[in-house]
């Protein structure tokens, strides 16, 4: 699949400079890839095959090695996301409690449909995850960088109008 | 209890003493409350003498293996020639516990004194905290407490570092943690060499668990007698534990209690047992990576590490997951067998293949299309993926299958025998 990206070099300017403190908190450069990684996707939205060259530039790394890592690890989004990321738990803890009504929910009510796919607005992806470690909150979802506790289906609404 | 509930009466609160007090989390307000006064008085002691007194308390792992920590710390070499280096596990993923997240959202100098006075211990210039990615919140307060700590000078020639992890259940494995800050994927490595020898970067490394750092200047200002003194059952086992509680009760959260507390207690008397006009079915005291207990064995068990195996399950991390009579084993054992196979850094075979195949197993047997042979060709899968591999993740998946098979076998055979309405899973 081929992505539409508008891809501007991320480390250049202010950016540079943060990137230049985070450096200076490990011994080796490689050690400085999972934070260079989340400063990029805060930047650029997602971590495309641009970005991995670039962050393997500027860290001396191949981008072999960069992509390697990067597929390693969830929460770097290998594709663009809708506006809204949402994660939903739904292990045993949670799920239990019902956090597959909650998935279900927020899949109807933001028109993302199934699960991993962004709304046709472009403002919603919705995905699974496992468990995000606020069990006796069930069940918790993370929008964006916001971490919502005590999720019920009847709460979704309210948190759809907030966000969208 | 934790925020937003008040402490129980049957609580013994030295962890949980400030949480839900929000001044608690400011430097000032730390400071007003005695904080870093054993950091003071640490870093006057011969680092040799900060490891006798944590030996001496009795003070345990609380990430899920229990090891002693003062015996971690003397594993150390004597002599240092090389830098060392200490790492905080703050990746807690096991599901079913979120006790290192209390602790990190009200009291992050806590555990930024602890560990300070860990690295002093194993003489170590430079601590990397390692968070999780998905605990946004507790992050941002370790921030905030942790410049207000350095401008303050706090922590002398010690630096302490945060790094944030980015979705990886494994990486709360220590060699895993350190593959991972060290900008690798993260494999668990082969021990030995253990990471006292060759840890972070290849140098003498030291990792403990939050909750363990978090206990450690309680420890250190009012002495290894006292904190020996909390103790209900073994002797071996000392101290306070946060239990964080989930699943069907009536009042979830964590609750902190001395070694050796009745787990029946724990659920009935503080979280209020399961929900009006349920029983309880099943219980998972430390973490979904322990075995499955009856509702006869909760209510027998002791907790603390030796009661929970003599109740034939593991104290592990303290996450206690409660089932009532409405939860479906099968389905919910098929869960956590579908986390661990998401969750597999699929280094070894028989954890790669082994929590794949549970899986697909458990969804066939779900949906109505098992064969009678199903049981006994998860438990010979489960034989092979325990104590076979480079970590305990592959074990971890089959402690779910083979006390869950065991203790409620009727559940299983009721879908073999078509006997229970097919689940296809999604």
């Amino acid at each position: 699949m081929t992505v539409q990206e508008d891809y501007q070099p991320v480390f250049s300017g202010t950016v540079m400079e943060e990137l230049q403190t985070v450096l200076g908190r490990y011994p080796t450069k490689q050690a400085a890839l999972l934070p260079t990684l989340w400063i990029a996707q805060r930047e650029h939205g997602w971590i495309s095959d641009r970005i991995m060259a670039e962050v393997a530039e500027v860290l001396g790394l191949t981008p072999a090695y960069v992509k390697g890592v990067v597929t390693f690890y969830t929460m770097y989004h290998q594709h663009p996301v809708g506006k809204n990321f949402v994660q939903v738990c739904t292990t045993s803890p949670c799920n239990i409690c019902g956090a597959e009504d909650v998935l279900k929910a927020l899949l109807a009510q933001t028109g993302a449909g199934d699960a991993g796919a962004t709304s046709p607005d472009g403002k919603w992806t919705i995905v699974e995850v496992e468990c995000l470690g606020a069990c006796g909150f069930a069940t918790p979802i993370l929008v964006n960088d916001d971490f919502v506790e005590n999720v019920t289906p009847d709460k979704v609404a309210d948190i759809v109008k907030k966000y969208r | 209890m934790g925020f937003p509930h008040k402490s129980h009466p049957k609580e013994t609160v030295v962890l949980s003493q400030y949480f839900g007090d929000a001044d608690a989390r400011t430097l000032k307000g730390w400071t007003k409350r005695g904080g870093y006064e054993a950091l003071a008085q640490a870093l006057k002691m011969d680092p040799v003498a900060v490891t006798d007194v944590v030996k001496e308390s009795g003070l345990r792992g609380r990430g899920g293996a229990g090891f002693p920590t003062g015996l971690k710390w003397s594993f150390m070499p004597k002599e240092k020639k090389r830098p060392h280096y200490l790492c905080v596990n703050a990746d807690e993923s096991e599901p079913g516990t979120f006790k290192d997240r209390e602790i990190m959202r009200w009291t992050p100098h806590a555990l930024l004194e602890g560990t300070a006075i860990a690295a002093h211990a194993i003489r170590a210039e430079v601590a990397y905290i390692y968070i999780r990615g998905e605990f946004t919140e507790p992050w941002t307060i370790m921030e905030r407490a942790l410049a207000e700590a350095n401008a303050a000078g706090v922590f002398g020639t010690i630096k302490i570092h945060l790094h944030r992890g980015a979705g990886a259940y494994i990486c709360g494995e220590e060699t895993a943690l350190m593959n991972s800050i060290e900008g690798k994927r993260g494999n668990p490595r082969i021990k030995p060499p253990f990471p006292a020898a060759a840890g972070l970067f290849g140098l003498p490394t030291t990792i403990n668990n939050v909750e363990t750092l978090a206990a450690v200047p309680h420890i250190i200002k009012r002495g290894a007698a006292w904190y020996k003194g909390m103790c209900l059952s073994n002797p071996k086992s000392t101290g306070t534990k946060l239990f964080s509680v989930c699943g069907h009760v009536q009042r979830p959260g964590n609750y902190e209690v001395t070694m050796g507390f009745p787990l029946k207690d724990l659920l009935y008397d503080m979280c209020g047992g399961p929900p009006a006009g349920r029983t309880l079915k099943a219980c998972i005291p430390g973490g979904s990576s322990v075995p499955i207990l009856t509702r006869e064995e909760t209510e027998q068990t002791l907790l603390d590490y030796e009661g929970c195996v003599a109740a034939g399950s593991m104290l592990g991390s303290g996450g206690v997951i409660v089932f009532d009579d409405s939860a479906d084993m099968v389905y919910q054992i098929m869960r956590l067998a579908r986390f661990y196979a998401h969750e597999s850094c699929a280094q070894c075979t028989q954890c790669r293949e082994g929590t794949a195949w549970t899986t697909k197993i458990m969804e066939r047997i779900l949906a109505g299309q098992g064969k009678t042979t199903d049981l006994d060709l998860l438990l010979d899968l489960s034989e092979n993926m325990t104590g076979k591999t480079i970590c305990v993740l592959s074990d971890s998946c089959a402690a779910p299958i083979v006390s869950g098979i065991k203790k409620f076998r009727g559940e299983f055979e009721a879908y073999l025998a078509g006997k229970r309405q097919p689940v296809m899973v999604g």
